[in-house]
């Protein structure tokens, strides 16, 4: 009655919008969306929230959709986090093995993991993920269970995401005010790697870009770890914005023309073209050049890529992605965007889809969900986790926990 | 004002005195008084008699009178400036003779911001040019020690040729939270000197590029402008690239931000005998790319006691605007001292270059760039760049 653990809700509180994906785990363990709801988000400038009253009308708004479209309650969500203060970077932790026998214990492992999670980050900061990445057992890399080998130094690899606590606190206060839970936070670009990639994908080696419309995040999966992440507050608004400012119109006006004409290269039939745009009574206000809508979207969307290459570059992962680049979030939508990710990255680029789930797929097989299914999909690997644990003494003990942290 | 410009000594090389001001300064003075500066002339000054006495300064002086009691100025920096003031030409006096004076103090209290802009100009009337490097205090220090360091900023950029400043707030972005304070106290004072020694090598160190007295003058005299300066080192085979790196996210460069916005950038690259032309450039490179309005004087020197390390110190200036530049300097001052026996060893470089450091009038930006809907949000820099500007701006695309 009080333990509906099947229902996994994923919320993301985007630049564009507010999004509550619904899951239910079946009995296999695999997950099953049901439900979704959406609404427009004003209250968010490149990820993070700067009018917390819109953005909770907002919030209301799109969980009552999701819960009317499930047919279930809310009571708790997965919270997607993102903003330019969020960061990754990799950490080596190092534990001499002392027993007699050199014998890796479990113990070990978790004195080296501890290690390596004890970082100095500064004092505002907080971790958001620590993910275990390889072993490596006196200078042998890439063991993924050192559990009974011999030796006599372990260490372990650790990618670190961190971020302001204050500012993702922000958010979660936010979700908290409208009377759900936070069964914990997650970084988008996680989030949407796991909707995207299949698992022989991250072991070929994979870098997945989540283009927001405030944010975008960058994620390379590489020998099924996490190897590099990071966000750029760059989005598709940047877009609008550099075409409001380029074509001389207003933002709204923007955003609309980017949707109708936009292309991330300049096609050649479009040299020398002009469109009208007309008022309501359908009479011609202004020309705009085709030509140069393209070239300034174009401009911007090369840039955003050429940071994210050389990121890459100086993380020195270019060449192992063997998988190549794919490409989702509402931004990701204009044409040609992949040939001009090819160009700049040299390798193969396509859209990514979310194919790791069940459930109403074909409405949910668009860019802009990638992140909330992925938040989704990352609660069911967390509550299979969990799973096993239910017998009534900790239930009943789980449940008193919960109402006291409940008042 | 009637000082001639004093000749530079028999070798060529310029006559330095360095002056600690105040407890701070002294102590920073002291950090100083090693081998490698032994070509200067070290000063204290200060009012507090129990800090120049364990000071190790040639010379010192103990400014005080009846008023003080023997009290120190209480963190009082009009009263150290009276003080000051009442000394003046003893002050002067100190100075005759130098042809670059180095002050060091540590804004906020009575005498560092007091003394150091009077001491400043006393040295500037002395014929010498003035190099201030200043500490501002950490904000826990309270309001009145702020403000009077603010004041005291301003006074001294007024005075001197050239302050090189260091706000210890910035200091936590460079340290972790263990640190200890007596440790943080050394990295402020570690940092200043890093500053103190990149400008002291640049005129005592045969170069292979040499920078000497004459452009470092021309850099800083009559700008009244506040530095910026970082140094940054690294060692092997990427040192190069490495060291760019660091530069672009030095916190007191402003992640390169400060490159941006000066108008003025000294480059000393220093390693030892495999330094390379290509390493060289490429340093050079992406700090032009940084900074494409200022003029940038550079210079190399190979010392081989630092094996493959590739030392690069930077120091930009931002020109002060207008108000604080007062009292124009005589016209005996705007020649710098002629150096003779010197131009012989400099590479052919283009001499033309330093003309251009004469005063220009500014011209108010015609266009302001917009960001349209980003204006109130937070920036997104990337290597100095800010992101928020359309992108077709910044490449400088045409549309029309």
């Amino acid at each position: 009655m009080f333990e509906d653990s099947n229902i996994v809700v994923g919320l993301e509180i985007g630049t564009s919008k507010i999004c509550v994906v619904v899951g239910e785990l079946n009995a296999e363990g695999m997950v099953n969306i049901i439900g979704l709801g959406q609404s427009p988000s004003n209250g968010v400038r490149k990820g993070e929230i700067c009018d917390s009253e819109k953005v909770e009308q907002e919030l209301r708004t799109a969980v009552y959709e999701a819960e009317q479209m499930a047919d279930v309650e809310i009571r708790s969500v997965y919270l997607g986090v993102t903003g330019s203060h969020i960061r990754g970077f990799n950490n080596r932790g190092k534990h001499p093995v002392v027993s007699a026998d050199r014998e890796i214990s479990a113990d070990d492992v978790q004195d080296v993991i501890k290690n390596a999670k004890a970082i100095n980050l500064p004092a505002e900061n907080t971790v958001v993920h620590a993910v275990r990445q390889h072993f490596c057992v006196d200078g042998q890399d890439g063991v993924t269970n050192p559990v009974g080998m011999l030796g006599a130094r372990l260490e372990v690899d650790m990618h670190v995401i961190h971020g302001h606590a204050n500012r993702l606190q922000n958010a979660i206060r936010l979700v908290r005010a409208t009377q759900l839970e936070v069964d914990e936070i997650v970084f988008n670009g996680i989030a949407s790697s796991l909707a995207l990639l299949s698992s022989e994908q991250k072991e070929l080696g994979a870098l997945v870009i989540d283009i927001g419309g405030g944010t975008t995040e960058f994620i390379v999966y590489l020998d099924g770890v996490i190897r590099f992440s990071g966000v750029l507050a760059i989005g598709g608004d940047h877009v609008s914005n550099d075409l409001g400012h380029g074509l001389k119109v207003p933002l709204s006006r923007a955003e609309k023309l980017k949707r109708e004409y936009g292309s991330a290269l300049v096609k050649e039939e479009s040299k020398g073209q002009a469109i009208s745009l007309t008022n309501e009574l359908g009479l011609t206000l202004k020309q705009v050049n085709l030509e140069h809508l393209q070239r300034i979207m174009s401009l911007r969307l090369e840039e955003l890529f050429e940071v994210i290459a050389h990121e890459l570059e100086r993380a020195g992962l270019t060449d192992y992605l063997r998988a190549g680049v794919l490409l989702t979030g509402g931004g990701s939508r204009v044409p040609g965007i992949e040939k001009l990710a090819e160009r700049v990255f040299q390798m193969n680029v396509t859209h990514g889809h979310a194919g790791t789930v069940g459930g109403i797929t074909t409405a949910l097989d668009q860019p802009e969900f990638a992140t909330g299914i992925g938040l989704v999909k990352y609660g069911s690997l967390k509550n299979r986790q969990r799973a096993p644990k239910t017998n009534l003494a900790s239930g009943l003990k789980n449940m008193v926990g919960r109402f006291l942290q409940r008042s | 004002m009637e000082n001639q410009v004093p000749p530079p000594q028999p070798n060529g090389k310029p006559v330095v005195k360095i002056f600690g001001v105040g407890n701070a300064g002294v102590a920073l003075l002291d950090a100083v008084n090693t081998p490698e500066f032994a070509g200067a002339n070290f000063v204290a000054v200060n009012t507090d008699a129990a800090s120049l006495g364990a000071c190790s300064a040639t010379v010192k002086f103990h400014l005080e009178n009846k008023l003080l009691r023997g009290l120190g100025t209480g963190g009082d920096a009009e009263r150290g400036r009276a003080l000051a003031e009442e000394q003046f030409s003893t002050l002067k006096s100190a100075c005759e003779g130098a042809n670059v004076v180095f002050v060091l103090a540590g804004l906020g209290g009575g005498a560092g911001s007091g003394v150091s802009p009077v001491l400043a100009r006393a040295a500037r009337e002395a014929g010498a040019l003035v190099l201030a490097f200043v500490t501002l205090p950490f904000e826990c220090e309270g309001n009145r020690r702020e403000q009077q360091a603010e004041q005291s900023l301003d006074h001294l950029k007024s005075a001197a040729d050239g302050v090189i400043c260091l706000p210890s707030q910035k200091i936590f972005r460079l340290i972790d939270e263990n640190t200890s304070l007596v440790e943080t106290f050394r990295v402020t004072g570690g940092l200043l000197l890093e500053g103190l020694r990149g400008v002291w090598q640049l005129l005592e160190r045969p170069g292979l590029i040499q920078v000497h007295f004459a452009d470092l003058c021309a850099l800083v005299r009559d700008r009244h402008a506040e530095n910026a300066f970082a140094f940054v080192e690294a060692v092997g085979a990427g040192r190069a690239r490495e060291v760019v790196e660091k530069i672009l996210a030095h916190p007191l460069l402003d992640e390169g931000r400060a490159l941006a916005e000066s108008d003025a950038v000294l480059v000393s690259l220093t390693a030892g005998r495999d330094l390379t032309m290509a390493e060289i450039n490429r340093v050079m490179d992406q700090v032009k790319r940084q900074c494409v309005h200022a003029q940038i004087i550079m210079g190399a020197a190979v010392d081989a006691a630092l094996k493959d390390k590739l030392c690069v110190t930077i120091i930009a200036a931002k020109q002060a605007p207008a108000s604080t530049t007062v009292a124009a300097r005589p016209e005996n001052r705007a020649t710098a001292p002629a150096l003779s026996g010197h131009r012989d060893v400099v590479m052919p470089r283009n001499r033309g270059q330093r003309k251009h450091t004469k005063p220009v009038q500014t011209q108010l930006p015609l266009t302001i760039v917009s960001k349209g809907r980003f204006d109130k949000s937070e920036p997104t820099i990337h290597q100095g760049e800010d992101l928020d500007v359309p992108t077709y701006l910044r490449r400088g695309v045409a549309m029309n």
